[in-house]
């Protein structure tokens, strides 16, 4: 163990490391907004699944939808 | 990519010439190759779509092709910020690897503004194919180009030119494989949130066609204008979970 740390390259955070750490910092922020965006995607997909279900199952024992349900675009 | 990032900052050497800067190398050269790499596979697909009229090809490029813009945007970044920390500059227009990149990235910007300018979903799909193939013809012979320039700063990372060590060098293709994994991970969640959205849209419809919301001999719902391609096999992909249940 004292032999790989002796391995380690400093990290330092002089001149270079603010360039390096920008550039590991844009990646995983590009990649964080994307997976955010297609989350909040999927989460619309869900909900109007959702509503959809609900005025299926509503139709199928005769009853009338919500006025929340009926507006679907 | 938690295993690239491991040996990135612990396992390859620091470069003597460019120190702790060089570490920028591991993620900008990756989402280079992949993004390049993804526009010429996008055209690979449109080649299928053209072939078979198969709109999941349509499908497939299309993602391929914003994928491959979004690593492009982190190569533009990521190379931004190691030219100012190396060349003390945040751009060089003399240097042809750069400005390539740029004409290469900025012509598959278009792609989905001239998909958006096309109404008909059938005439869409195709000009958008067409313009696919085009442009992923030009990926290589830009490349190309850019090797037979003489006069660059940028360094050669891969053909006889490249000069990394070993250990070095196996950091880079376990990075180049982080950042391929990711790519395609990331194109399969877009294509599955697509897909369900197609299903959803399907049901949806006929579950309103059912309900009587429609007048059954009234004119069909117009689609709304939109760069994504529509999936017409949508109804069949909804009628065949709702008959197996999957």
């Amino acid at each position: 163990m004292t032999a790989l740390l002796g391995e380690l390259p400093a990290l330092p955070l002089h001149e270079a490391g603010k360039y390096v750490a920008a550039a590991y910092v844009v990646v995983f922020a590009l990649v964080l907004i994307y997976v955010a965006i297609m989350a909040v995607r999927l989460s619309h997909i869900q909900r109007e699944l959702g509503e959809l279900l609900s005025r299926e199952r509503s139709a199928a024992s005769g009853e009338p939808s919500s006025p929340g349900e009926s507006q679907l675009p | 990519m938690a295993v690239s990032l491991a040996m990135v900052f612990f396992y390859a050497p620091l470069d003597a010439d460019q120190g702790f800067l060089q570490k920028i190398f591991y993620v900008h050269v990756p989402l280079a190759i992949v993004a390049l790499c993804g526009f010429v596979a996008a055209g690979l697909m449109a080649i299928a779509h053209l072939r078979t009229r198969d709109a999941r090809w349509d499908m497939r490029a299309y993602v391929a092709i914003h994928m491959s813009l979004i690593f492009g945007v982190a190569t533009l970044i990521t190379g931004s910020i190691w030219a100012k920390g190396s060349w003390g500059r945040w751009w060089a227009w003399d240097e042809p690897t750069l400005v390539s990149f740029l004409i290469v990235f900025l012509l598959y910007a278009t792609y989905q503004p001239l998909r958006f300018a096309i109404e008909d979903p059938e005439r869409q799909a195709r000009y958008a194919s067409v313009f696919a193939i085009t442009a992923a013809a030009f990926v290589p012979m830009n490349f190309i180009a850019v090797r037979l320039a003489t006069a660059y700063v940028h360094p050669r990372v891969l053909g006889s030119t490249s000069n990394l060590p070993p250990r070095m060098a196996f950091t880079f293709l376990v990075s180049l494989l982080g950042i391929t994994l990711l790519y395609l991970t990331l194109c399969a969640y877009e294509l599955a949130v697509k897909r369900a959205r197609a299903r959803l849209g399907a049901l949806r419809r006929r579950a309103e066609q059912r309900a009587g919301m429609h007048d059954a001999v009234g004119p069909a719902p117009r689609r709304a204008r939109s760069a994504a391609p529509s999936l017409a096999g949508a109804e069949t992909l909804a009628a065949e979970a709702g008959r197996g249940g999957a």
